[in-house]
């Protein structure tokens, strides 16, 4: 353990992220957002879901640094007197399970359906890959909100409330494989005809073998830059689609839920409410793609 | 030039195709129209009267045939949100959505332009930082936060601009317009600013970095070497030869306008067909839902066409070699 911990401090990673302020605040930054929404259980003020614990009395208390601010309150607190600061907390929570889960699931749809486009060739590639093309000419956005508008009417309401999480997740993965796709595709293309791929295919392995322990450890470079990237933009999209009322359910509100609500008590001079998850939101999504771009470069020998 | 043209209008035909087949799906096989119509009370006969009337026992690809001869069209039958013809709302809101689009699209080309000629001539001035500055921020936040701080600055704190609605709107035949009251020229100002920064921060970078790129190249350094006019050299040579991946992406860019438009629209409610569109999801509203669908798809093929046509205009290279033209 310890000299696996030498060794990543010894390498050229380490020493590139070192050299990066940006990329170390970055870090620092995430690391906070992500310690805080995993934690919030654990840490946070208040539980916001406990409605044993919230006292109308309480209701649209402001910052704490303000004339009427209460410190119990450090960011102020709601209309039903929830403290906004847990509520964040609780609420990244559910930002960033959706983001990670749909960036996973992109990305196994993406690398599944690039590894057998760029492998098998032919009539299967011009079908999965155009396929993708018109997929790319819709915005992803749009694609994600069809996804779940369809899902909506599929089910009915009782159903859907309940697996919505799932929904969401769903539309907004289906909605970003084919980056992943395309990407998986181009460097399947030059791996397949290598010699250690010939070797394996006159050792008369089948093609899934092949695809899976020989061609898929080599192509999976770049996925990890391209997921890195995604998150930042997976996060924001579920936050646009619970700002938009479609995302997740209210009873677990995300980032986005929380700025919806907010957004109603804006025009009577409660900002509070809606600009700091706005905030919170904007740190992690942009600490988040920062840490992507640095990995892209780091990771990149021609920028070295 | 003609088969060009009709070359990618057959290349659009199957996208067209797969998307009506999605839309026409989602008629099909999502929630049941029959028993919507219908209502509480209905005898087995009347139900088998209005399957019939509906076409629904025909074959799959009749059917299909049928709703695309309808689409082509613009009939999609009635909302079943506001039962009224689908077609006609969104006549009815297309207006709004249009006109907030192209001012968003306007001050994107006519701010976005300049900026990024001036970051990419003037590199060093304390200005273009500022400018590159504020186009990460632009990047970063997501278009309903803008439009919140927008709101929270303008109308609340200083109260200069309204913050919903489109104010006042003048009727011309079909056509609703805010072009002409001052109401409603005020209420346009926040959204298209808040749709139109995305793609301005876009513009910006991409016009900088292709400037960059272009007076770097040898027959710059030769236009300065005749001794040409510093600007003639800079808007005649360098920014004219930026132009074509510029058009490219400002073409591509008008489609995620209307994408987001969605957002913008939902933050100002403003009475476009991006809130229709996000009403009727919320409400499961399928007719609405597979036309917008339809006119989306439309919109994109045609984007892509125009932005191909316009390649024949900027670059000469292209009239000259009709082959280069598949590769792109």
């Amino acid at each position: 353990m310890a000299a696996a911990a030498a060794r990543f401090f010894d390498s050229d990673l380490w020493w590139s992220f070192s050299r990066s302020p940006v990329a170390v605040l970055s870090a620092v930054v995430a690391l906070l957002c992500i310690g805080g929404a995993v934690l919030a259980p654990w840490i946070a003020p208040q539980d916001p879901f406990d409605l044993a614990t919230l006292n109308l009395s309480d209701a649209f208390k402001p910052p704490a640094w303000a004339e009427e601010g209460d410190a119990g309150f450090p960011l102020g607190s709601d209309d039903q007197g929830r403290d906004v600061l847990s509520a964040i907390m609780h609420g990244a929570r559910v930002s960033l399970l959706v983001g990670v889960c749909a960036v996973l699931f992109s990305t196994l749809l993406g690398v599944s359906v690039g590894l057998t486009a760029g492998y098998l060739g032919g009539t299967a590639d011009a079908l999965l890959m155009r396929i993708a093309d018109i997929q790319l000419t819709f915005p992803s956005i749009l694609v994600a909100l069809l996804v779940d508008g369809v899902v909506r009417a599929a089910l009915p309401r009782e159903t859907h409330d309940q697996i919505a999480l799932f929904v969401v997740i769903f539309a907004i993965g289906i909605s970003n494989w084919p980056q992943f796709a395309r990407t998986v595709r181009g460097s399947t293309l030059v791996e397949r005809n290598k010699e250690y791929v010939l070797a394996a295919r006159v050792i008369g392995l089948s093609r899934l073998r092949i695809m899976l322990t020989h061609v898929l450890p080599n192509v999976l470079g770049p996925v990890l830059v391209i997921a890195t990237l995604n998150l930042g933009f997976a996060i924001l999209a579920e936050a646009t689609l619970s700002f938009l009322g479609v995302g997740v359910p209210p009873t677990q509100p995300s980032l986005g839920t929380l700025i919806r609500i907010g957004n109603d008590f804006l025009m009577s001079g409660e900002w509070w409410i809606t600009i700091f998850p706005g905030v919170a939101l904007v740190a992690m999504v942009l600490s988040v793609n920062l840490l992507g771009d640095w990995l892209r470069d780091a990771l990149n020998p021609r920028l070295r | 030039m003609f088969a060009f043209i009709l070359s990618r209008l057959l290349q659009a035909l199957p996208v067209m195709l797969v998307v009506a087949l999605i839309a026409f799906a989602m008629f099909a096989y999502v929630g049941d129209p029959v028993s919507i119509m219908l209502g509480q009370d209905f005898t087995e006969a009347q139900r088998d009267a209005l399957v019939r009337d509906l076409g629904l026992d025909q074959p799959f690809f009749v059917q299909f045939a049928r709703f695309v001869g309808n689409a082509v069209q613009g009939e999609f039958g009635l909302s079943y949100r506001l039962s009224r013809p689908v077609a006609e709302l969104i006549a009815e809101r297309a207006p709004a959505t249009l006109e907030l689009a192209s001012c968003a699209a306007a001050i994107a080309l006519f701010v976005g332009v300049p900026m990024g000629v001036f970051t990419g001539l003037y590199r060093r001035s304390w200005l273009s930082r500022f400018f590159l500055t504020f186009s990460l921020i632009g990047v970063s936040l997501p278009t309903f936060l803008i439009g919140i701080l927008l709101i929270l600055i303008f109308s609340v704190w200083l109260g200069w601009l309204p913050s919903f609605g489109r104010g006042e709107v003048v009727q011309i035949g079909a056509w609703s317009t805010g072009f002409l009251t001052g109401a409603g020229l005020k209420a346009l100002v926040l959204p298209s600013i808040t749709l139109g920064l995305f793609q301005l921060t876009l513009i910006m970078r991409l016009v900088r970095a292709e400037m960059l790129e272009v007076l770097r190249t040898d027959y710059i350094k030769f236009a300065r070497a005749r001794g040409l006019a510093d600007r003639t050299v800079n808007f005649g040579h360098a920014l004219k030869n930026t132009l074509v991946p510029v058009i490219t992406i400002a073409g591509l860019q008008f489609g995620s306008i209307i994408a987001f438009a969605i957002v913008t629209e939902t933050v100002f409610q403003w009475p476009g067909m991006g809130l229709l569109f996000i009403q009727s999801v919320g409400a499961a509203d399928i007719p609405v839902m597979a036309a917008y669908l339809m006119l989306i798809a439309l919109v994109f093929v045609a984007i892509n066409l125009v932005v191909d046509l316009l390649y024949f205009a900027v670059d000469p290279r292209l009239r000259a070699d009709r082959g280069a033209v598949r590769g792109t």
